[in-house]
């Protein structure tokens, strides 16, 4: 991100926090429907770490979405009902698959890297702020570092398994 | 929103400017339209050339190198990206303010996740109207939401 971009308003901030929200949605909703696209043989023959990864980033990816939720509704701005998202970004994952195994996994990291680049550049941006927003600027910077460890965490994770596989 | 503009802005900016202009993008036109003062523009683009993006020449203007065209093409597609997915994904009426608001701090690898879930066209960035400041082919789809 360039130098010098803030954020200063609660209106950009909420629809940052939405943009965080559907890419939350999208890891989300691309672990889910791996793991729901592969055959009994293939769910058989997948590592267990796999599996277990999969499971774990959608859980993280929830939690997330819900820890960011909570913070839009306390914010003085405009919103829109997240079920309309929801269904649009499963409506387009229902039509994507990766090729093999190591997609899955590589698919995975990039949401899992996107995801820290996004929190990374926004809490940048509201830290260069002097804006004041309707929500509590500490707590907004410290649930956003939260996420971004975790989505930090969460990419060595699938970088790790990826690696010993190679 | 103050109006701070990246080297990515401008870049957009002149690529717009020159295809409407089909030559180069005078200073004052690039300051006009960023909403910025010459000072800040001549700054900028002494910056752009020193980094080998653009090219300028007195009382002329300013023209994008080859690079300097392939970044503000980039640059042009992360902005279509920000511009449909708050039209057609969270319904923002005033999606052309917001999305200037929003272009500094979307990363091109964020909007190209964002560009899994919007039906972008073929010919994009190409259709970008510039006198609109937005893709031609939007519109239609609003439209059609909102029926």
């Amino acid at each position: 991100m360039s130098v010098g971009t803030t954020v200063t308003s609660d209106q950009q901030l909420v629809r940052l926090l939405q943009i965080g929200v559907v890419l939350e949605e999208v890891v989300e909703a691309r672990a889910a429907y791996h793991y729901r696209s592969l055959s009994d043989e293939e769910r058989e023959a997948l590592d267990e770490r796999i599996v277990e990864l999969l499971d774990h980033a959608a859980e993280e990816s929830a939690e997330h979405r819900a820890r960011l939720e909570r913070l839009i509704d306390a914010l003085d701005a405009e919103s829109v009902a997240f079920e309309e998202i929801e269904t649009l970004v499963r409506g387009h994952y229902g039509q994507t698959k990766p090729e093999d195994f190591d997609g899955i996994l590589y698919d995975q990291l990039h949401g899992e890297e996107t995801a820290y680049k996004f929190y990374d550049d926004l809490i940048t941006a509201i830290e260069e702020s002097d804006a004041q927003f309707s929500v509590d600027r500490d707590r907004l910077l410290s649930v956003l570092r939260d996420i971004r460890e975790e989505e930090r965490e969460g990419a060595q994770e699938v970088a790790d398994i990826m690696e010993e596989r190679e | 929103m103050v109006a701070v503009n990246t080297a990515d802005q401008y870049l957009k900016a002149i690529y717009l400017i020159q295809r409407v202009e089909n030559g180069p993008a005078a200073t004052g036109a690039l300051a006009d339209s960023l909403d910025v003062s010459p000072a800040s523009a001549n700054e900028m683009i002494g910056k752009l050339q020193e980094r080998e993006l653009v090219d300028h020449e007195k009382y002329k203007g300013v023209s994008l190198t080859d690079e300097g065209i392939v970044r503000a093409r980039e640059g042009l597609q992360t902005y279509c990206i920000i511009e449909r997915f708050l039209a057609n994904v969270l319904e923002v009426e005033e999606f052309r303010a917001e999305a200037r608001e929003l272009e500094a701090v979307i990363d091109e690898t964020v909007a190209e996740r964002l560009d899994t879930i919007i039906e972008r066209e073929p010919q994009c960035p190409d259709c970008f109207d510039p006198e609109a400041d937005v893709c031609a082919l939007i519109d239609l789809e609003i439209e059609e939401l909102a029926d």
